[in-house]
């Protein structure tokens, strides 16, 4: 690589094109499947705070003409965004409202959902897919439904908004509005699209 | 951009050409895979993307491979069907195609694959959770006939307003005494948009429902992309006087025997003579290698 900024960055994907097919495939059935955690081996050592698995993810997904959003922790390592930018070429925006992608290192602070695209009645796909990097999953406390669930399901990931039923239940009757949610981390990836139902179990 | 570089194909002995993994190049996969989370996400809602020119005419279902691109990897086994048949001169040709550039495993079972590329039918065998199948699709939009406009039918789906949708099929009650359309039978999903099914046999239209397997429809012409994540509520659009009907045959295959499955007339002779028999090749073929005879079959054994 002769990148002059090369050496001081952390690696990417080790093959571009089939970790990125097999980060885009776990994203796929993530969404898919709300709730069902897929395996995402991501074999990525970006700096921190950022997470291999939603590095994984970005650099599946993203490009230039994917506005980045970062939260407070990711935009106050500049490592971050030099990795981002570097290996996606998608410009780091600082409103919210101009994001594609929104990476969260911490879900708890995560700015409300307006904040985001939230798509048009037209166009309900000009909208923003967050990503939440969680430290685990499982503990099943939330009940999940709707398309992609047979039946109902069940679903825990931490950490998450304290508010996050009540958000996720605002995000749903905006339907076919609506923000997406990829939960990366522990090695999976859980998807929460708009379509969802989700209760307290 | 140092990390979009393209894998160099072919890995072992060919010539040594450089192609892209599956034909597209990495930044059109990104943007056809952004667009099929976003039609999981919002389900039979058509996503637009930016189609490209691929090295077949539009009639050879250009929008699904183009999904198929995207969603294939190596480890992935492929079938590819047309009418129910893999050997169609599009089947083979798509099959080709995908052995070519992306030299993944292909099969003719419906069981043993792991993407579907279709053409005009579901296959009779039950799909199951680890498939995903890509639908060609002509003509994505269902309202298009009823309103040219894409402005309009853009906003008849923002609201919801399907009553032209309704006022159409209950036309074809008044005229015929049933709702004539046989093919690309309009379905809603998940009780909100209304959405094409493709020109699939209505036969097939009661597969969608609750299917444990991913849908994919890909639109080359159009530009459009859309889904129905697994079970998922796919209701045929019908009226409480006049619900919704599959097709009925009165006979069994004449060369399985099996019943429950869409024929397709094959003519024999040039003095009348016929036969029906199923559609979807591999499942026939299936059936007779199980030792099932139809009343113009051979056996098993006997086959040469
Ligand atoms: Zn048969």
């Amino acid at each position: 690589m002769s990148h002059p900024a090369a050496a001081a960055l952390s690696a990417g994907f080790d093959d571009p094109v089939f970790d990125a097919q097999a980060s885009f495939r776990a994203a796929m059935w993530a969404l898919a499947r709300p709730g069902r955690v897929e395996r995402l081996d991501a074999r990525l050592a970006p700096p921190a705070p950022l997470l291999p698995e939603a590095a994984a993810l970005a650099l599946a997904l993203c490009d230039y003409e994917t506005p980045i959003w970062l939260d407070a922790p990711l935009a106050a390592a500049p490592a971050v965004g030099a990795f981002l930018r570097f290996h996606t070429g998608a410009p780091i925006v600082e409103e919210p409202g101009a994001a594609r992608f929104a990476l969260i290192a911490d879900p708890r602070g995560l700015n409300d959902f307006t904040a985001f695209p939230q798509g048009s009645p037209d166009y309900p796909d000009a909208s923003v897919t967050l990503i939440l990097q969680v430290e685990s999953f499982g503990k099943s406390d939330l009940v999940l439904e709707g398309p992609g669930i047979k039946g109902t399901a069940g679903f825990g990931a931490a950490p998450l908004p304290v508010d996050f039923v009540a958000r996720m239940a605002a995000n749903r009757a905006l339907f076919p509005r609506g923000v997406d949610l990829l939960l990366a981390g522990a090695g999976g990836v859980a998807g929460l699209p708009r379509s969802v139902f989700v209760k307290e179990g | 951009m140092s990390a979009q570089a393209t894998s160099s194909m072919p890995r072992s002995s060919m010539p040594d050409i450089t192609y892209n993994f599956a034909y597209l190049d990495e930044q059109t996969k990104r943007m056809i895979r952004r667009a099929i989370l976003k039609a999981i996400a919002v389900p039979g809602y058509q996503v637009p993307f930016a189609a490209r020119e691929m090295p077949m005419p539009y009639g050879w279902g250009t929008g699904g491979v183009q999904v198929t691109a995207a969603v294939l990897g190596p480890k992935d086994v492929l079938k590819v069907i047309d009418q129910g048949a893999d050997d169609t001169t599009n089947a083979v040709a798509i099959r080709g195609f995908f052995e070519k550039t992306a030299r993944v495993a292909t099969t003719t079972a419906t069981a043993d694959a792991t993407v579907i590329q279709t053409r005009h039918r579901i296959p009779e065998t039950a799909l199951n959770e680890n498939q995903i199948l890509v639908y060609q699709v002509p003509i994505p939009e269902p309202l298009r006939f009823l309103e040219p406009r894409e402005t309009e039918t853009r906003q008849l789906h923002a609201l919801a307003e399907y009553g032209l949708m309704h006022v159409k099929l209950y036309e074809d009650i008044a005229r015929h005494g049933h709702i004539a359309t046989t093919y690309a039978y309009p379905v809603e999903v998940a009780g909100r948009y209304v959405m094409d099914p493709s020109p699939i046999p209505k036969f097939d239209n009661p597969k969608m429902d609750d299917c444990p397997a991913l849908q994919l429809f890909g639109a080359g012409r159009e530009k459009r992309i859309y889904a129905i994540p697994p079970h998922t509520r796919v209701h045929s659009l019908d009226f409480e006087d006049h619900p919704f009907k599959v097709q009925h045959f009165a006979k069994p295959c004449a060369l399985c025997a099996a019943t429950g499955v869409y024929l397709d007339e094959v003519i024999l002779d040039d003095k009348g003579g016929r036969m029906f028999v199923c559609s979807d090749t591999d499942y026939c073929n299936t059936r007779q290698a199980q030792g099932h005879v139809g009343e113009l079959g051979v056996p098993a054994e006997d086959a040469a």
